[in-house]
């Protein structure tokens, strides 16, 4: 059962709209939709991927940050350098927590930030000898780094610095990977192409380093891709795969090394967590190496349950009795969990604001605690993505694509959801209207949610969300009731 | 003229174009035997394409060069 039927969401949707200009009312218009679980394809009812509307607030990022914060960044032992100016590199460092294991500044470097602080001179003369020099510098003061990404911002491209002839020279002098990396943040309309371009560039400058060396292999070899271990979400995810049988190669890029990137052709099957930002590079392996890549969802007993079925049917029956094994050992847990917090949450209503693959993948887990989504949107998905979600949802809820700040709030006023699970842009805003709010980007501080021990984790911050007695505090004391009269005060007539 | 990508599923071809990210499927295409591959293809969502006709890759998934005739974008 949804919030509202179809005909109050189509209502609610036309009265939203109502405030935009025509032009930018009819462009809008194209972006919001309300499920309907017959659709096949939701090319008709929904536009993805398009440019924002100048003037509204949206929640973008930009190609910088879905290449360095989310596909490069988390890759420990290769050293990210942000070349522009410094503030993209330091507002975006170590934000999404990436955990990994290692010494920060010695053989892991995600939570440093390394820039060439572009000045005006930078600007003027190019910034081609300040990266060769900064490059010789991180040499010799971080020499255990395996390899140097050049994440380019946006100056990088409009004075057109040639990066590729700097990465060039300096992965021969050092004999290491030096990968130029063109993310600059006016590249495409959000931090999708970000992800694209990083895909592109590991396929150019990693993947194939190591074809054709040795590698001992089995038969159950996998690769966690699209995993960035926010919280630890890839090792609570690793676990269950490690426990049926399998042996996890590389994780990508979470907790992940260049050894391991390079040695993933070698891989029987290529898991696919995050399928928005790791298609490519999986699509790329399966033609090239004849790998094929599958989509797997671990946020929730359900979905884990059907998940890793479906993971071990790709191999044999030690995979498959490995698969049941897992199942068995962790369905007391799970009921347990549930046990405890479906009471709590039971008809609870979610609506989800969130990137790459949250919006359908979490509503498996939310099923299971007895909530319900009734509506949800990406920031930057493609129609692909909203293939898959149609199926997720429930009919008649509201889906929303890369939503302005103005309609998320109308939206919610209109559909009062128990919890708004979204970014940190948002967070306070709902915090002041009094709706309880989940940050779903790095989990709120919180952690790991994928996996068995990650749905704990889940239901017992989603309760303490929901069910926190702040919620019930919103209201001034003063505003509670009707105030009688001033007069009849005692503090102001002792006064 | 753009890079495609067919996939085989188990419906049958999907056809991807990277650039784009457009995924759908293949409802037809005009030579699908070993010896002659290609020609004119057309997709789920309306779009048609045109691959000059070749030998059939060895293994899918392959990517190609391919014309577009007429096409949602």
């Amino acid at each position: 059962m949804a919030a509202l039927t179809r005909e109050e969401t189509e209502a609610l949707i036309q009265e939203v709209l109502e405030v935009y200009p025509e032009k930018a009312k009819k462009d809008r218009a194209k972006h919001l939709m309300i499920n309907d679980k017959e659709l096949e394809s939701s090319k008709k009812c929904i536009t993805s991927n398009r440019k924002s509307l100048p003037g509204v607030m949206t929640m973008r990022g930009c190609a910088y940050a879905g290449s360095k914060g989310v596909v490069w960044g988390p890759i420990k032992d290769i050293i990210s350098i942000s070349h522009g100016p410094i503030g993209c590199g330091q507002y975006a460092r170590a934000g999404r927590r990436n955990y990994y294991v290692g010494t920060t500044g010695v053989d892991a470097f995600c939570e440093m930030n390394f820039t060439s602080d572009f000045q005006e001179k930078d600007i003027v003369f190019g910034g081609d000898k300040k990266l060769a020099k900064l490059i010789g510098e991180i040499e010799g003061l971080f020499p255990l780094n395996k390899g140097i990404s050049i994440q380019s911002e946006c100056p990088v491209g409009l004075i057109g610095d040639d990066i590729e002839a700097v990465a060039k020279k300096a992965a021969k002098e050092l004999n290491k990977p030096v990968v130029p990396v063109r993310c600059e943040g006016f590249r495409g309309v959000s931090q999708s192409l970000g992800h694209h371009i990083a895909n592109d560039s590991v396929r150019d400058w990693i993947i194939s380093n190591r074809d054709g060396k040795d590698f001992e292999k089995t038969p159950y070899d996998v690769a966690i891709l699209g995993d960035y271990n926010i919280g630890g979400d890839a090792w609570a995810s690793r676990i269950l795969l490690e426990e049926m049988g399998l042996r996890v190669v590389a994780q990508w890029s979470g907790d992940g090394t260049l050894a391991e990137m390079e040695n993933t052709p070698n891989v029987k099957l290529n898991l696919l967590h995050c399928y928005r930002s790791m298609n490519y590079i999986s699509r790329h392996m399966e033609e090239k190496y004849g790998i094929p890549w599958l989509e797997y969802n671990f946020f929730g007993p359900t979905k884990i349950r059907e998940s890793l079925r479906k993971i071990a049917s790709f191999f044999d029956d030690s995979i498959k009795e490995g698969a049941e094994r897992v199942i068995a050992k962790y369905t007391p847990m799970m009921d347990a969990v549930i046990a405890k917090y479906k009471p709590r949450l039971q008809g609870k209503k979610v609506m989800l604001y969130v990137g790459g693959l949250r919006p359908r993948h979490v509503v498996g887990a939310y099923e299971d605690l007895g909530m319900e989504v009734v509506g949800a949107g990406y920031e930057f998905a493609h129609n692909d993505d909203y293939d898959r979600t149609i199926k997720e949802m429930g009919d008649a809820t509201l889906i929303y694509d890369d939503v302005t700040g103005y309609e998320f709030e109308e939206f919610v006023k209109a559909m009062k959801p128990d919890l708004i699970g979204s970014g940190i842009k948002e967070k306070y805003v709902f915090h002041k209207m009094g709706v309880p709010f989940r940050q779903l980007h790095s989990w709120d501080y919180s952690g790991p949610y994928h996996g068995c021990d990650g749905f704990a984790v889940f239901a017992k911050d989603m309760d303490l969300t929901i069910n926190n007695p702040c919620w019930n505090l919103m209201q001034a004391p003063w505003q509670e009731k009707p105030a009688k009269s001033l007069l009849k005060d005692p503090l102001l007539k002792a006064a | 003229m753009a890079n495609i990508m067919i996939r085989k599923s188990d419906k049958g071809y999907v056809f991807y174009m990277p650039k784009r990210d457009i995924e759908d499927s293949i409802v037809s295409m005009e030579f699908d035997t070993a010896g002659k591959w290609g020609g004119e293809i057309k997709l789920g969502n309306g779009g048609a394409y045109y691959i000059e006709p070749q030998a059939a890759p060895a293994r899918l998934p392959y990517s190609v060069r391919a014309r577009r005739i007429d096409g949602v974008e």
